[in-house]
């Protein structure tokens, strides 16, 4: 796929496999690590599996709210890049993040993100490869607001529960 | 030795004492972790006074081990053992989820807890942050609330341990419903709303320590391997093997509920009194259409073989299940007269909100409701429920009452052999025939009648050193691996501590030499076939019948009387394909003897002095001794 690329997810049919965190800190540490994963499934209700990453908002408030110049957006895949030696750690870009996406390493001092795998993401192909389909990659499109769906993990919760389990259900297992 | 963290936590809920222990290299390279390390932990510390130990005593340690391959083979299990106060001995009960992941990485092989809480606990886990905390808010509560609970409390505890982190993921949780706090032998430890260590009873033994649940979240990596890309290798070709099994994809164990009956004529319907059914009801497909969920799974999982059921109205609206699994299918569904998916889905949640055992609870509802039929329990004594075949909502609230022990409810908790036992002694009539275990753990949901079930053969039960568990069915040869694997290959899964679906399946395995060399590639221990089953399985294989045999102290089992099947089982089938059909005595018994010689126990089915000695067990032969079974 060319230019710029987006993940899509449909939570609903996520297994909670978490193949998608063992192949992603696979890649990125060289160890089966799933705190240092880069997209990282939620089950804050059993059954209800959120796999959660970078949206990339069309405005990157993380990027803005940076105050060290650490996060930058890779012109060619639209990812927020992490500079690990200028990230000192401070937060603001978890707080500026409408969906509470970045984490800290857990034993590092910088902030981690989705960075796309540099085009060819590893969750996307271990998703696909077990035929779950609950991430895929597409292209990324004009006209669209990704930032309309870049919600907490609690807030996707909700809503997947409320599609899985009905409303009812949803709100006496969670509320 | 790599793939292990390193260490294990010891908790003693008496004192509220915290500390870490290592094993040796030559135990864990012996006994491997799960299974067999804990057979090796409980015969060290209780094996002296094993028949004095009350399971449901303080003295009893209960044991949460990972193995060296936990997190590293699709599939993630973690095993829970302890003295069973179900069969007296040690019962190797696994059960699906991440806690194994989080623990290993949090930095720990395994929990050893012992004495008794003074109020109602349970243990949290962040990293090296280990902490008793009072459950006073969650016990008493069923699965649902437990969690929504637990989930929310401790990810405000891992928040002020790590601050500025960002958003916490839950950490994983093992947790008892009202059957474990109360006590019953027929309680599972629970992870998710689902999944359930039912076999031992281990459900029982953490509320008798008023342990409600163990939270752990691990930060750090799962621990170094010795060869990575043998590891990932085998972690792709068996993914990749697993990726084939379009329909046990698809259908799971769920595609059972009709095929066990209506194929194999080894389904347990109405309490075993049939094992063949042809229900259309029961196909797959009737079930497909609950599931909101088609392919649901566990860490590492490559079949997800679970489907999630929702009940979304109707007269059981509210209820979350898995598909049922075919466990639960068969011993909260045929078994109880219950042919429609959507009873059975009701049935299973009930069973899973109480922390029961599908089959251990199963069996006890099937055993009252032959009783009422037969006329021996009255609906007095029953207190006013009439447990008639088919009727669910009369099911669930004997479930109940089962689980919070009232009235009848008492002596049901107990599991079918010691209701027996007191039903017997109560009416004057002698119930245990209807009472369908093999050594006080009632059997798997697959009937031997017929011989048509590839999971256990005529002995499977009766020999196996996990009494009626049927993940671990002793077979002829010993290290049989076709079509279903017996009992030394199980004890291997339940050591390292890995899934038996996504490597060892009747239709589908990983072969002994790869799954070895998988071993091999997270240790650095070459390990060979007949290293493994002609001596380290059997070593675990003899502490384990040791323990069985010494039992106590409300039990003990003798081989003549006790390595045998449930008398129903001896029972001509009396319909199907395979009407008429039972197993062979003369046959049986020459099977019997046979293992017991290709084991290395005598006649009696005693573990011989000379092969205690060269597996280098002596203190075994010294307590054997000291009970009478060797001269």
């Amino acid at each position: 796929m060319k230019g710029p690329i987006w993940i899509e997810r449909l939570y609903e049919r996520c297994s909670g496999c978490r193949r998608c965190e063992i192949a992603c800190s696979l890649l990125h540490e060289g160890r089966i690590w799933p705190e240092a994963s880069r997209i990282r499934v939620f089950m804050l209700i059993p059954g209800v599996e959120v796999p959660h990453l970078c949206f990339q908002c069309e405005d990157y408030p993380c990027v803005k709210a940076c105050p060290f110049e650490a996060l930058s957006i890779n012109s060619e895949t639209g990812a927020v890049n992490v500079d690990e030696s200028k990230c000192n750690a401070c937060g603001l870009c978890i707080k500026a993040c409408p969906a509470k996406v970045p984490h800290m390493h857990p034993m590092k001092n910088h902030v981690i993100i989705c960075d796309l795998c540099g085009g060819r993401p590893r969750c996307v192909e271990t998703c696909t490869e077990g035929r779950w389909n609950a991430l895929r990659v597409t292209s990324r499109e004009r006209d669209f607001s990704y930032k309309s769906l870049a919600k907490t993990p609690e807030e996707l919760t909700r809503k997947v529960a409320e599609k899985l389990y009905g409303k009812e259900i949803a709100r006496e297992v969670y509320e | 030795m790599r793939g292990y963290a390193g260490k294990f936590l010891e908790i003693d809920l008496s004192s509220g004492a915290i500390k870490e222990l290592k094993f040796s290299e030559k135990i864990l390279v012996d006994y491997i972790g799960g299974r067999g390390l804990a057979t090796k932990i409980l015969w060290d510390r209780l094996g002296s006074r094993w028949e004095k130990v009350d399971p449901l005593g303080p003295e009893n340690i209960l044991l949460v081990l990972t193995g060296p391959l936990t997190g590293y083979a699709p599939g993630t299990k973690i095993c829970i053992s302890g003295k069973s106060p179900q069969s007296n001995g040690v019962i190797g009960s696994t059960v699906a989820g991440e806690f194994g992941v989080d623990l290993k990485c949090a930095g720990y092989d395994g929990l050893i807890i012992t004495g008794e809480a003074e109020k109602p606990s349970y243990i949290f886990i962040c990293d090296n942050h280990v902490e008793i905390k009072d459950a006073k808010a969650i016990w008493g509560k069923k699965a649902r609330e437990s969690l929504k609970y637990l989930v929310k409390k401790s990810i405000e505890d891992i928040k002020t341990i790590k601050q500025n982190y960002g958003e916490v993921k839950e950490p994983s949780i093992l947790y008892v419903g009202p059957a474990g706090e109360n006590r019953t032998r027929v309680a599972a430890v629970m992870a998710k709303y689902t999944h359930g260590a039912g076999y031992g009873g281990y459900g029982g033994v953490m509320g008798s320590k008023k342990l409600k649940a163990i939270v752990v979240k691990g930060f750090g990596p799962l621990p170094e391997v010795h060869d990575l890309d043998t590891v990932l290798q085998f972690f792709r070709e068996i993914s990749k093997r697993n990726f084939e099994l379009e329909h046990f994809r698809r259908f799971g164990t769920g595609a059972g509920g009709y095929y066990h009956g209506a194929v194999q004529s080894s389904e347990p319907i109405r309490n075993w009194q049939e094992e063949w059914h042809n229900r259309d009801s029961y196909r797959p497909e009737e079930f497909d259409k609950f599931w909101v969920k088609k392919y649901w799974g566990d860490f590492g999982c490559a079949i997800t073989c679970l489907k999630l059921a929702v009940l979304r109205d109707g007269k059981f609206k509210g209820a979350i299940c898995d598909n049922p699994d075919y466990e639960n299918q068969a011993y909260v569904g045929t078994n109880l007269g219950i042919f429609s998916p959507e009873d059975n889905i009701y049935l299973s949640y009930i069973i899973n909100e109480l922390g029961m055992c599908g089959i251990q609870g199963g069996a006890v509802l099937g055993f009252a409701a032959e009783l009422y039929e037969k006329g021996i329990l009255s609906e007095k004594d029953l207190e006013g429920i009439k447990p008639e075949w088919g009727d669910t909502e009369a099911f669930a609230a004997l479930a109940e009452k089962i689980a919070y022990r009232q009235g009848i409810g008492d002596i049901l908790a107990e599991g079918v052999y010691r209701a027996a036992r007191k039903i017997s002694k109560i009416k004057g009539i002698d119930v245990s025939k209807y009472a369908v275990h093999v050594k006080g753990v009632a059997v798997g949901a697959h009937g031997v009648r017929s011989g048509k079930d590839d999971v256990a053969q005529d002995i499977g039960y009766a020999c196996s050193v996990q009494a009626g568990d049927h993940t671990s069915a002793a077979s002829l040869p010993p290290d049989r691996d076709s079509p279903a694997p017996g009992e030394l290959r199980a004890m291997f899964l339940d050591s390292a501590v890995l899934c038996m679906f996504t490597t060892t399946l009747p239709f589908f395995k990983l072969e002994d030499n790869e799954i070895f060399r998988f071993y091999e590639a997270v240790t650095g221990y070459n390990l060979s076939r007949e290293e493994w089953y002609n001596e380290k399985a059997l070593r675990i294989l003899h502490l384990q019948r040791t323990m069985l045999l010494l039992g106590g102290p409300d039990a003990c089992w003798r081989p003549e009387t006790d390595d045998d099947n449930p008398p129903r089982f001896w029972e001509p089938l009396p319909s199907g394909p395979c009407k008429g059909k039972t197993l062979d005595r003369k046959k049986f018994e020459e099977n019997r003897l046979n293992y017991y010689r290709s084991v290395g126990w005598d006649e009696r089915g005693i573990p011989k002095p000379e092969t205690l000695e060269k597996l280098g067990l002596h203190e075994v032969i010294a307590k054997l001794k000291e009970v009478g079974y060797i001269d």
